[in-house]
């Protein structure tokens, strides 16, 4: 085999891998830039919509589990907002934030108790998970799919943002939510919207990741969750292209390791998950507002 | 004339603290009220709680014979009332333009007309649609806060200090856009520290201190009270 075709899966994976990332991050620095709250909770609600992937599509055909599972997904989080964080408005930060972190728990305790804590086989879905050859590259469809997938739906997302009434009404409760209400903006409407956008994102997300994946546990959330959330900071928490271009650069750089790793004498592949991580604590160290961040940044 | 906001009883209180203590006063259609007084006098906790930013401990408030004091914010808003905020507070992240459509957002209408006599009030923020709001001068940004909130068509416009921080020429531009707005049918409840511009800008006056209303007049006979110009005008008794 020759250089390329050895490493363009490397390549491939990692800008999937990226666009995986990046549906969850969004989710992050949305709420983040309304709210000021980091939702631990989230990389769960993308496990979730993993979850009820596996139930789902045992009984269901495909076509009808996957609209099923976003709108689902879309109302969890819609209803942990309502119930968790809503009540807490007037709060202090760090409340609400333990809060996220109780519906973190509580919803992986729950997948362990309705899955036992074994790892739950995810469906392969009919045409995306099919193997293909790019470039005499063996690989899923699915890997060349999300980063497409995943560049429509931020373009989208932020004609949605820019252009609509609603995206207005976003941009302006984010920056102060006093003077929203006194145009007549309902705040708590805006931040439904926020989670219900951020929800079906990684309803998306959770279907492109777990079709390239073995199966789901209760936990398997925390660590595309965690990433996710580093692209976010990375990119400058609050910012979309910031979360976007975050997410693609940790895809991309842990599957460099992975290719890396082919040609050293010991095992690299274990620093993967690490790499994300100490990118989190470089940027901290040296641009603590992230890449596109707002200059000021509120105690969390 | 008609009563278009009827005060009653008014109390405003923050935890423990009240800020506003049983105050009444009565604003006509057509006219320009002022409420002047000190720092802290609770004029802008006034202004806030009839527009619902906080709720009231108690008292009623009374917008064209209906009675508003327990509706939300944007359900009070849409009835007709509106406040430029202390401050101004733009959204600095939006462009001019943004700005005053925001102002409009409970509305369905289109908003044409109301851009255009907006854009023919202030003509510098036409020139400036495209721009951030934050980029513009403290005296534009006032202007805009005022144009946005024209641009809800409002019945009544409550301004609190729109001449804070603000160089006396632009000061002076404020109260003439005040006059202006007031002229064409907008009433409006004016809360200032300004208490020279805004008594001789006013029809009716009320001084505030300490929570209370103490003084009540037309704007000219509390500009000429021997009382108001000691304590608020900067001119010793004779």
């Amino acid at each position: 085999m020759d250089w390329f075709s050895r490493n363009l899966p490397y390549f491939l994976a990692g800008i999937s891998v990226g666009g995986q990332y990046a549906l969850i991050a969004i989710g992050y620095t949305m709420v983040y830039g309304i709210l000021r709250l980091i939702n631990f909770a989230h990389g769960d609600i993308f496990m979730v919509a993993g979850l009820l992937m596996v139930y789902l599509s045992a009984s269901l055909p495909v076509f009808l589990a996957i609209p099923l599972v976003i709108i689902l997904t879309v109302l969890i989080g819609f209803t942990v907002e309502r119930v968790a964080y809503k009540p807490l408005r007037q709060a202090p930060r760090m409340s609400v934030m333990i809060s996220a972190i109780g519906v973190s728990y509580l919803l992986q305790n729950l997948a362990l108790y309705i899955t036992g804590g074994l790892a739950q086989q995810y469906p392969a879905i009919p045409w995306v998970s099919d193997q293909i050859t790019v470039f005499g590259a063996s690989t899923k469809r699915v890997t060349v799919i999300t980063p497409f997938l995943t560049i429509i739906l931020v373009i989208l997302l932020v004609i949605l943002i820019k252009k609509t009434k609603i995206g207005m009404a976003m941009r302006a409760a984010s920056k102060d939510f006093e003077t929203s209400q006194l145009m007549g903006i309902r705040i708590n409407s805006v931040i439904s919207t926020t989670f219900i956008i951020g929800s079906f994102l990684a309803a998306i997300g959770s279907l492109l990741f777990f079709s390239n994946y073995t199966g789901v546990t209760p936990t398997i959330g925390t660590m595309p969750g965690l990433k996710a959330f580093v692209a976010a900071v990375f990119g400058g928490i609050g910012s979309i292209p910031g979360a976007v271009i975050g997410a693609f650069i940790i895809g991309i750089c842990e599957n460099m390791i992975m290719m890396l790793n082919q040609y050293v004498r010991f095992d690299i592949s274990n620093f993967k998950d690490a790499f994300a991580f100490l990118l989190l604590i470089i940027i901290l160290l040296f641009k603590p507002t992230g890449l596109f961040g707002e200059k000021q940044t509120d105690k969390v | 004339m008609s009563n278009i906001l009827e005060v009653k009883d008014l109390n405003v209180a923050y935890g423990g603290i009240k800020a506003v203590k049983g105050i009444s006063f009565e604003v006509a259609e057509g006219e320009i009220v002022t409420l002047i007084g000190a720092n802290g006098a609770g004029k802008s906790s006034t202004l806030r709680s009839i527009v619902g930013l906080v709720k009231p401990a108690s008292g009623s408030v009374v917008l064209k014979g209906e009675e508003i004091a327990k509706l939300p914010p944007e359900q009070i808003v849409n009835r007709g009332i509106t406040l430029v905020p202390e401050g101004r507070r733009v959204f600095a992240d939006l462009t001019v333009l943004e700005n005053l459509k925001i102002g409009a957002y409970l509305r369905k209408d289109s908003l044409e007309e109301d851009l255009n006599w907006c854009y023919d009030l202030f003509p510098r923020l036409k020139e400036r649609s495209w721009q951030l709001a934050g980029t513009l001068s403290g005296g534009e940004q006032q202007m805009l806060a005022i144009a946005r909130a024209l641009m809800s068509r409002p019945d009544i416009i409550m301004m609190d200090e729109p001449s804070l921080g603000l160089a006396p020429i632009i000061v002076q531009g404020v109260f003439d856009i005040i006059r202006e707005i007031n002229r064409q049918g907008k009433t409006i409840l004016l809360v200032e520290q300004n208490a020279n511009m805004a008594l001789h800008a006013a029809h009716h006056a009320y001084v505030m201190e300490t929570g209370r209303i103490t003084m009540t007049g037309t704007g000219m006979e509390l500009a000429e009270n021997e009382e108001v110009k000691a304590a608020y005008l900067g001119k010793a008794r004779e």
